[in-house]
């Protein structure tokens, strides 16, 4: 069974009439994760849940039960999400061994909708990387060339997706975590507007960026998901009240008269001249739709990068600040006093790019030096956000590419910070702004790697920009499999 | 401006982490390179911009997210210290406060 060419629509379709059970689909599924080991995509796989879930569908068809929308659907989890009993380890030895007393609202309306959780997924640890090497369980590989990243942090989902390894998977987005992974993946992913998805449950990172995203093979696919895990959640009250629209029906729509926004910002210097031909096609082919190209500018876009590592890392030194080895995890042994025990948990449990992160945010907090660094971030932030607002007063959707370059060699820049900070430099606006942002596959470059083109939508405009962007993809036709997933 | 071994010590101090000198020269390096990208912000003149400190979700101007202040169902003590490294008769055990 090849779990690739499966849509969830059709999946459900032919589960109801009986012509596939869904507790083989999710053995062809467990069996592919198997045989994929080399990929490193998941930490840990759940497979007899899985298969009991998958079995009490089949057992709902024979009784000619109502089918949920998700029914037998076949879904990955990033690590960094809770699930009761299931071990989380958000990447990191700091969690080697915790297991959630509860589970994330995101995957229980997953579960509640049908769908089937294979497994936990590997990620840069606390989410914090763009190529999810730096995580405690191994770096994930890329199936489209073994010797390179598949993006982060949310590579593992990415990944389990790409190789079929499962028809969907949920992934978190703090600066592109979703997006750049799907990119380079070969992958439909979205980060929804800021509020749009519960948090309750994902280790938190940067609390004012974070979202629950779905990765999938077909935008379809993704308004699916989205269409599940959408919606005001009580237990987090960052979560919106915002109407949750239709998003499957939304899709049927043309896109003629949509104006798509072009800004000059994101096609200068570092854009791979691969890349920028295959944008500059995908935007062609929207305006072969009748959208209607307009040249747009976001002139604060160069000091987003400065802007989200002071955020995310004062937001992120605070949220970590709770991994100190007394109530839960891993805790160092031979600390004599409380402090020296801390300080002693904290430098064996965590990897070095969590430490580099909780110092530099440590940095920007403290006193002297929080207006210059924190301070003055939030205030360019304002300017950020304040560029996306008066550029969607002149267009629907803003295109630009995901990520600057194609996926880059395992070790490429694993010993320079700054320059993988710069591999996220078109996402983090989004998550800065609170908007939604897609990754949308749109080529492959000449030596066979996935090329994705980002559309990014105005808050709560998920509707419009999911329509866009199947509509893109029906003309794209991007049907390719990775060879490594082709081979078995 | 650049960051110096001992301002590293002193963070790393203050986030609780407990460096080895390696790493101390690592971050001392990385941290000022890290810095110096991030003092390109000063190019901007922000005196009038008010801060964002979370995106509104509706796009308006910032409030805080309140709920109802009413008791629901808690995990409870035993489930609590369940992944503790350490517990005893439902607390949490720690090496000594006082005296280190």
């Amino acid at each position: 069974m090849e779990l690739k060419r499966l849509t969830i629509s059709s999946l459900h379709r032919r589960i109801a009439y009986g012509e596939i059970k869904a507790a083989d689909v999710c053995r062809a599924a467990l069996d592919r994760i198997e045989r994929l080991t080399e990929l490193n995509a998941f930490i840990t796989v759940i497979a007899e849940d899985a298969i009991a879930r998958a079995e009490k569908i089949d057992r709902a068809v024979e009784q000619g039960k109502q089918l949920p929308p998700l029914a037998g659907a076949v879904i990955a989890v990033k690590d960094n999400m809770v699930m009761r009993g299931v071990r989380t380890t958000a990447g990191s030895r700091i969690l080697f061994n915790y297991k959630p007393p509860y589970t994330a609202t995101a995957v229980e309306r997953l579960q509640a909708a049908g769908a089937v959780i294979v497994g936990k997924t590997n990620l840069d640890e606390f989410a914090m990387g763009s190529s999810t090497e730096n995580s405690a369980y191994g770096p994930v590989k890329n199936p489209w060339d073994t010797t390179r990243v598949p993006g982060g942090s949310s590579g593992g989902s990415a990944v389990a997706v790409a190789a079929g390894m499962a028809m969907g998977a949920l992934g978190s987005d703090t600066g592109g975590s979703v997006r750049q992974p799907a990119s380079l993946s070969g992958v439909v992913g979205l980060k929804p507007t800021y509020g749009r998805v519960s948090r309750y449950g994902l280790i938190a990172f940067g609390s004012s960026l974070d979202q629950i995203g779905p990765f999938a093979n077909s935008v379809e696919d993704v308004a699916r998901i989205l269409s599940v895990i959408a919606g005001r959640d009580l237990n987090d009250s960052t979560s919106s009240e915002v109407a949750v629209d239709d998003y499957v029906s939304a899709l049927a729509g043309e896109v003629r008269g949509l104006r798509v926004g072009v800004p000059r910002e994101y096609y200068g210097t570092g854009l791979d001249a691969e890349v920028n031909e295959k944008i500059e096609t995908a935007i062609k082919k929207l305006e072969g739709l009748g959208a209607e190209i307009i040249d747009i500018s976001l002139p604060h876009t160069e000091y987003a990068v400065p802007v989200y590592y002071l955020i995310a890392t004062a937001e992120a030194s605070s949220n970590l600040a709770r991994y100190d080895g007394v109530r839960f995890g891993f805790r160092a042994e031979e600390a004599a006093t409380l402090k020296a025990m801390y300080s002693r948990t904290r430098e064996q449990g965590f990897g070095a790019e969590v430490k580099r992160r909780i110092m530099l945010g440590t940095y920007a907090l403290s006193a002297g030096y929080y207006d210059q660094y924190y301070g003055k971030a939030q205030k360019v932030r304002t300017l950020i956000e304040r560029d996306f607002r008066d550029a969607f007063a002149r267009c629907d959707v803003i295109a630009t590419p995901t990520s600057p370059t194609p996926a880059f060699k395992l070790g490429e820049k694993t010993d320079d910070p700054l320059e993988m900070y710069l591999s996220d430099i078109y996402t983090i606006t989004a998550n800065l702004a609170g908007v939604p942002g897609l990754s949308l596959p749109c080529g492959l470059s000449s030596s066979g790697l996935p090329i994705g083109i980002q559309l990014i939508g105005k808050q709560f405009d998920e509707a419009r920009l999911l329509r866009a962007a199947h509509n893109l993809e029906q003309v794209l036709g991007f049907d390719a499999t990775p060879p490594t997933a082709r081979d078995i | 401006m650049p960051i110096t071994k001992t301002d590293v010590e002193k963070i790393a101090e203050l986030g609780r982490l407990e460096l080895t000198s390696q790493e101390t020269e690592l971050f001392t390096e990385q941290l000022s390179s890290i810095i110096g990208h991030i003092e390109k912000l000063n190019e901007i003149d922000t005196t009038t911009v008010p801060p964002m400190s979370h995106c509104a979700p509706s796009g308006g101007d910032m409030e805080y997210a309140k709920r109802d202040d009413r008791v629901r169902p808690s995990l409870g003590q035993k489930v609590a210290v369940e992944n503790a490294p350490d517990a005893e008769a439902g607390y949490f055990k720690v090496p000594r406060v006082i005296g280190g």
